[in-house]
């Protein structure tokens, strides 16, 4: 039982669908996608089932494959995907078997990150089910010789009233297969839908919970060779000497390889180092240690988060470069205030680190497997540094042991396929927890300088905003000095704030780590010190400060920042259909307030905090509730939030997401810290770089999702941004003392 | 140097380095990959198995322990997916990513059989040394509580 089962290549390649050129290659999940028990993907034979489109394969026993071309990693995607396809289609929910997609520009967009998978493709995937279904319906109609109008299609069958006659999905295939496929079709009224807005179970639910789900680091091929890479300390520099011969001699060790240098600007390619090759993960690993590695830390080798913080700080008290103007934001007032805000690196930190496995098949072309949330740039990446056409690289992916961002980078798939052409076998390249943590794409530092004037009646009537970090744009192009258009959409240029004058800039950070996404990206730090610096404003005026945070949105209206020569890009949406809504943003200020029992009386020594913060096209209002124990340290209470994401798909996946963008935000507030130290990240592991555990967690996450018909919002990360802002405020009403620092671990007392 | 004892009911004889953890025998060697690695230093829990029925780290003993024992993994822990904390996990859709989800399920099986009717105390105890980076705590909670009221 416990036996690796071999195969050989040729008997691996036929199980896994690419023989004979393979129209489609995708993995089955259900009980596994490892590719040695993979089965055949949605290839049409003649007649045995039939395409509509890319996403849906009908075959003639009635089961439907419904291609999942969104990289699943926690947010629900293979199930709520399929909920709007099958409903579109009448699918019958029980016949549904979904094909997770390689990565082809055939299925469009696959980049799982922004929150998009829906927002972006709702119209899309309906129209994927509705054509499905309408192909159904000509072909019954055909058959019968009756006009397709007068036929419905009901729950994997399709009618016709007026004879009585019925005939199966499966039943059709045939005489669908021989018919054109429709372009459009009419989407269903959202009375009608049986799937969409209700909670429906994950589909992988049995895989998660008997050990057959497979992720990226569970890949097994034949022969396969485990890789371990010790890479320098910080980030470009350079082995000047290690003891090949040590590693070698350590029992396992097939092989130890110098990966190539890394690139400036260092994009997507693999970050040098020395490979360990061996027969097991363990063997590598233990192979490294020994290589004893000396370093030319290069560049970056003075990066020390302590000084780099006062020059950030020192960046953003300086005036920058105007991104946004109302009015006179510098006009005299009756008084002022300011505050700077900060906030370290962080690391994603997925459970699943990066792994990945490459083969190099004898055609010269590439195959992986991996945990991506980009399979397409993770082709296009692999191509590239194999000088290979991108037909020539397939990309499989893997369930995602948590992304957070991490994984929308295919650096690990690459160290994997260039290892693979490098030792003519199959590789598998684990990162420990200690890789990525000290070298990812870290989620930036900032510093975040605000000013307010108050006119006689306490009214704020200016508003000044900088804001300083080191950017993502400097990971993919060279002499990028500071924060880059898109990062402003992210919680700068969308600022809802009913103040007549104000003015948004920008300051200088240059970047020593590599920078990338993490859940909510800009929005976690601009979420951080606006919620906070508002809050400060409540107090500093004497007012309550959730009545304080709906004067300063103002009345309902909708904001267009290009009225105030804004360059706003509105997460790639158009903003007449997603308005950045004042109304919704107070709405779920009002709702939140209200869960929370805002007002109320509370114990002694606890404090209750709120913030509210738009993004990816959803609005989301935080409220916590924050005491001190014995030993000064934060504990968060309870935690509400509410979401208005327009449409949602699966509700109990909402509200999952609600409940996890909590505890991530909590991560952050409490205990998220990232530095550096001569190049070096400090941190290792989550002894260092600890995350939220239960009995810190209260034992219920209230969330509320306002149902609305309005067109679907991100749901992944807009829970995130609100909760720092929201602790620190409830911790400072339980406490007196105001946190401009992350995390709330280093207070004084903490 | 073989190893043997019963890995989920069955006598096996691992040859491998008897200091090799326990979590990469498991994996690399008997080719089990529902038993997680995440952190490799004892910190998550996303490993853990069960030696003689209690909870180990599998990533911080050496596979040297398992001699002459029984490791259960969660491809053990039943045949079919109906163990009442598996079968809870699935009724209250815990699962997120799903990753830790093994190491969590497997210690909250080890928590019931030692007690049946755990206070939320008593499970924060048992449980907090299993990391769950999508935030899916609440609802571990809750299933525990479902699963020991199904046992009873």
């Amino acid at each position: 039982m416990s036996e690796v089962r071999k195969i050989d290549r040729r008997e691996f390649l036929k199980r896994t669908g690419q023989a004979g050129g393979g129209l489609v290659f995708a993995v089955t999940f259900g009980s596994a996608c490892q590719p040695d028990v993979a089965t055949d993907g949605p290839v049409a034979k003649a007649s045995a089932s039939v395409m509509p489109n890319v996403y849906v394969n009908i075959r003639n026993d009635g089961r439907v494959d419904i291609v999942c071309h969104r990289s699943e990693m926690g947010q629900g995607i293979r199930t709520s995907l399929p909920q709007i396809i099958a409903d579109e289609m009448e699918a019958n929910w029980d016949m549904i078997d979904v094909v997770q997609a390689i990565g082809h520009e055939k299925y469009g967009d696959q980049n799982t990150d922004g929150s998009t998978s829906i927002r972006r493709h709702f119209d899309l995937l309906r129209n994927a089910g509705a054509t499905a279904r309408d192909m159904m319906i000509a072909a019954a109609a055909s058959t019968w010789g009756v006009p397709a109008e007068e036929c419905v299609a009901r729950q994997h069958a399709v009618h016709h009233e007026a004879s009585g006659k019925s005939a199966g999905y499966g039943d059709l295939v045939d005489v669908a297969s021989g018919m054109p496929q429709p372009d459009k079709a009419a989407f269903k009224s959202p009375e009608d839908y049986r799937y969409i807005g209700k909670p429906m179970d994950t589909i992988d639910g049995m895989a998660f919970t008997t050990g057959g789900a497979m992720y990226g680091i569970d890949t097994v091929v034949p022969d396969m060779l485990h890789a371990s890479i010790e890479r320098c300390p910080a980030f470009g520099g350079t082995a000047t000497g290690y003891d090949e011969a040590a590693a070698k001699a350590v029992a396992g060790v097939a092989d130890v390889i110098r990966m190539p240098e890394p690139t400036s600007p260092p994009m997507f390619n693999a970050q040098g180092g020395i490979a360990v090759l061996a027969s097991n993960t363990w063997a590598a690993i233990e192979g490294r240690k020994a290589l004893a590695v000396d370093w030319d830390r290069g560049a970056n080798a003075t990066y020390t988060s302590e000084t780099y913080k006062k020059d950030l700080i020192a960046s953003s008290s300086a005036p920058g470069t105007t991104v946004l103007n109302r009015g006179d934001a510098d006009i005299e007032t009756d008084s002022t205030f300011d505050a700077i805000y900060y906030a370290p690196h962080l690391s994603q930190a997925p459970m699943e680190p990066p792994a990945a496995v490459a083969w190099i098949n004898e055609d010269g072309s590439c195959e992986v497997w991996a945990c991506t949330q980009d399979p397409q740039s993770a082709r296009n990446t692999v191509a590239g540094v194999l000088g290979l056409e991108q037909e020539q690289v397939t990309v499989n992916v893997t369930l995602l042991g948590g992304g957070f961002g991490r994984k929308s980078k295919p650096d690990f798939i690459v160290e994997a396929a260039w290892l693979a052409r490098e030792t003519g076998r199959p590789v598998k390249v684990t990162w420990t927890r200690e890789d990525d943590i000290r070298h990812g794409y870290l989620h930036s530092v900032s510093a975040q300088y605000f000013r307010a004037g108050m006119d006689a009646d306490g009214k704020t009537v200016s508003l000044l905003h900088r804001t300083s970090f080191p950017s993502i744009a400097s990971t993919f192009a060279p002499g990028v000095t500071g924060p880059s258009g898109f990062e402003l959409d992210l919680g700068v240029l969308d600022s809802p704030w009913d103040v007549p004058n104000m003015r948004s800039e920008t300051c200088d950070a240059i970047a020593h780590v590599r920078i990338g996404w993490l859940r909510s990206v800009c929005n976690v730090f601009h979420a951080f010190g606006a919620g906070s610096f508002v809050d400060e404003l409540a107090h500093l005026k004497g007012r309550d400060p959730k009545e304080h945070l709906l004067e300063m949105i103002g009345p309902p209206r909708k904001i267009d920042p290009a009225d105030d020569g804004a360059k706003y890009t509105n997460y790639g949406q158009d903003l007449e259909q997603h308005p950045i809504d004042t109304g919704r943003l107070s709405a779920v200020v009002e709702k939140v307030a209200d869960m929370a029992g805002w007002g109320r009386k509370l114990p002694d020594g606890h404090g209750l905090g709120i913030a509210v913060h738009r993004s990816f096209l959803a609005y989301v209002a935080t409220a916590a509730e924050v005491s001190v124990d014995e030993q000064g340290r934060p504990v968060v209470r309870d935690i509400w939030t509410c979401i208005d994401a327009g449409t949602v798909i699966n509700t109990d996946r909402v509200h999952s997401q609600m409940e996890g963008a909590a505890i991530f935000g909590m991560s952050i507030a409490l205990h998220g810290e990232i530095t550096a130290q001569d190049g070096a990240i400090v941190q290792g592991n989550f002894d260092t770089y600890p995350v939220m555990r239960m009995s810190e967690t209260p034992a219920v996450i209230h969330t509320h999702v306002v149902a609305s018909n309005a067109p679907p919002g991100g749901v992944g990360e807009p829970g995130v941004p609100p909760v720092a802002p929201a602790i620190a405020n409830a911790y400072f009403a339980a406490t007196g003392t105001r946190v401009r620092e992350l995390p709330l671990r280093n207070m004084s007392g903490a | 140097m073989a190893i043997e004892f019963e890995l989920n009911g069955e006598a096996v004889s691992l040859d491998v380095d008897p200091t090799m953890p326990l979590l990469w025998a498991i994996r690399d060697i008997a080719g089990l990959t529902g038993t997680k690695y995440a952190c490799g230093k004892a910190l998550c829990g996303a490993c853990n198995v069960h030696l003689d029925g209690q909870p180990v780290r599998s990533c911080a003993v050496p596979a040297s322990i398992a001699a002459g024992r029984n490791i259960t993994t969660i491809e053990g822990l039943s045949s079919d997916g109906s163990h009442p904390v598996q079968v809870a996990w699935r009724e209250l859709n815990v699962a997120q990513c799903g990753y830790c989800q093994s190491g969590q399920i497997m210690t909250a099986a080890a928590l019931l059989e030692r007690n049946p009717d755990p206070t939320d105390d008593d499970i924060d105890l048992a449980m907090n040394g299993n990391i769950c980076r999508c935030g899916t705590y609440p609802r571990i909670r809750q299933a525990i509580h479902k699963a020991a009221e199904d046992k009873s």
